[in-house]
């Protein structure tokens, strides 16, 4: 009796969690399919192609065109790469190969902490900080004007809301290329840049490349930080000191209105499901390769 | 040749450009809350965390967030909860009931992986489809599935990493003293339970500073929330709105609010970290 008991419990609990799983597994089904669903009356009026190659938003007139966020978008991402890449990689590099044991506890941990700032206090920072320092002190620079709500400041706040998605990665993937490979390096007379030029950066490369996928992927998604600092205005960015209006910015700011106007909220979901399809295709590949090269800590 | 001096200068110049983008990098955190404590501090009153929005409120008159505090820390408790009790039965499937190294696992975890990707607008857009859907109004309700939904990734990638750590045998003893799986993943949770109070902390971290998924779910008002169908303020969402009003000290609140948010995301990191530092110990 106990025993029966017993495992009529363990029967229970296996198949309530099974349920979970496959539930919460369904979920990312269900995202695809009902914004598929939700998005399909207006990719019946025009074509995708035309809906991604113009750039005419005007919903009262029922103009879809989403070239403009999309560039905002992608400015965002660039300069935001522009800074970090080069500065995570560096600092991973040396956390790895010049830092001791107690250097990485001490840094990573704080690094670690910028993970846990909500994005909403990035946005703050940006505008206290960084909005005013582009409008007064870097645009007159190059002798232009800017009110400072760019995606030049958009660039920079999200910059440091990946260091730490970017820094994480790259130091575990710098971790995983064997010692020998450094010593035969090292031992044929390369200084130490030349062994990481050469044979770490070489080889840790695919890793590198997926934690930056992985840090875009991020990027893409962000709404809240960079929709506070870069103006929205829908419009293709010229330069990096102009106002530009990415696509999940479009999507926080017009939800409320959405309803009344026809194929409105079409739109806006074809513009959730362009950024969870980059996304979830982004997330793939660089899981991918990072799995392929056993890097487990993300 | 004296090109070995060369390599040996073209090195130290390269150590202190990496340097230096090390200090940049950390010294960013310290830069960020600098700046949030220095716009904020001369704004922050005990008013600000005792009193709700009294008329006028929002051009500049008496009053205070405590709403806001209040129902963030009502929707994240809530939706922490939920996310636990839905991802610590999938993470004991996910280590017990199945086994390692199998098709279902990997696949299973990488879909985790992918969700914890999914940036809150996603989920924002999708929870306010539905509630459309089924009218629903913007409430408290609807923000706590949606944070729900955000937060059980969190948990169960952190669980399953700490299940990782358990060694084996563990479960081998546990197994052959009779325990069916079920018990021995009762043993597995006690042996991890620090590491499980680091996992709650970071979804409720995570869940208290979301602002894009609630933006569209929970709606706002100048009242504590009593009941799940009431629209509620979160925190964020008071930083961002009073963040965007033209007059000086409803922007002034704004920074005070963002003050308070970054105590309360601090003081979760502290005690994650202390956690973490106990499970280290734990393990021996």
């Amino acid at each position: 009796m106990p025993v029966n008991y017993r495992l009529a419990t363990d029967r229970v609990i296996k198949h309530l969690s099974g349920t979970f799983l496959a539930v919460s597994l369904l979920v990312i089904l269900a995202i695809l399919v009902g914004l598929s669903i939700k998005s399909s009356p207006l990719l019946s009026e025009v074509s995708l192609w035309e809906v991604l190659t113009t750039s005419i938003w005007a919903p009262m007139k029922g103009r879809f065109g989403f070239l403009s966020f999309i560039m905002g978008t992608v400015w965002v991402t660039v300069i935001a790469l522009f800074i970090a890449v080069p500065l995570c990689l560096a600092a991973s590099v040396y956390l790895v190969e010049y830092g001791s044991k107690r250097l990485r506890a001490l840094v990573l941990p704080l690094v670690n902490v910028l993970a846990a700032i909500p994005p909403v206090l990035y946005g703050v920072w940006g505008v206290l900080f960084v909005v005013p320092i582009i409008s007064d002190y870097v645009a007159p620079i190059f002798g232009v004007s800017s009110s400072g709500y760019s995606v030049f400041s958009g660039g920079i706040v999200l910059a440091v809301m990946i260091f730490p998605i970017m820094v994480s990665i790259m130091v575990e993937v710098l971790k995983t290329i064997p010692a020998e490979l450094r010593s035969v390096s090292l031992s044929l007379g390369a200084t130490r840049l030349e062994t990481i030029q050469h044979v770490v950066l070489k080889k840790a490369r695919p890793g590198i490349m997926a934690a930056i996928v992985l840090a875009v992927s991020r990027a893409f998604g962000e709404t809240i930080a960079v929709l506070m600092v870069c103006g929205n205005i829908p419009q293709i960015p010229k330069s990096i000191f102009d106002a530009g209006y990415p696509l999940p910015a479009l999507i926080a700011n017009n939800f409320g209105e959405m309803m009344s106007i026809p194929l409105y909220d079409s739109a806006l979901m074809l513009a959730a499901l362009l950024l969870f399809v980059i996304i979830l295709g982004f997330n793939l590949l660089s899981r991918g390769i990072l799995r392929k090269m056993e890097v487990e800590k993300i | 040749m004296s090109s070995i001096k060369k390599r040996l200068r073209k090195e130290k110049i390269a150590k202190l450009l990496m340097q230096f983008s090390g200090i940049l990098i950390t010294g960013s955190l310290f830069f960020i809350i600098g700046t949030i404590l220095y716009k904020g501090l001369p704004h922050l009153t005990l008013d600000m965390i005792t009193q709700t929005p009294k008329g006028g409120f929002y051009i500049g008159k008496d009053g205070g967030i405590l709403n806001a505090i209040l129902g963030s820390l009502y929707l994240a408790g809530l939706s922490t909860l939920l996310a636990v009790l839905i991802g610590i039965p999938i993470c004991i499937y996910l280590n017990m009931y199945v086994k390692k190294g199998s098709t279902l696992a990997k696949t299973a975890k990488l879909i985790f992986d992918v969700l914890f990707g999914i940036p809150s607008i996603v989920y924002g857009a999708i929870a306010f489809s539905i509630m459309i859907w089924l009218g629903v109004r913007a409430s408290l309700l609807g923000g706590v599935i949606t944070i729900t939904l955000l937060t059980i990734p969190i948990v169960v990638r952190t669980l399953d990493e700490l299940l990782q750590t358990i060694p084996a045998e563990l479960n081998q003893i546990t197994k052959s003293l009779g325990a069916t799986r079920w018990e021995s993943a009762k043993v597995m949770l006690s042996y991890i339970k620090p590491g499980l109070f680091t996992a709650i902390l970071l979804a409720f971290g995570r869940a208290i500073g979301d602002v894009a998924g609630v933006l569209l779910t929970t709606g706002f008002s100048d009242n504590i929330p009593v009941y799940l169908d009431e629209p509620t303020a979160t925190l964020p969402l008071a930083i961002f709105f009073q963040l965007s009003s033209p007059i000086p000290e409803v922007q002034g609140r704004a920074y005070a609010s963002a003050l308070i948010l970054t105590f309360i995301i601090l003081s979760i990191v502290i005690c994650t970290q202390y956690l973490a530092s106990k499970q280290r110990k734990n393990r021996g």
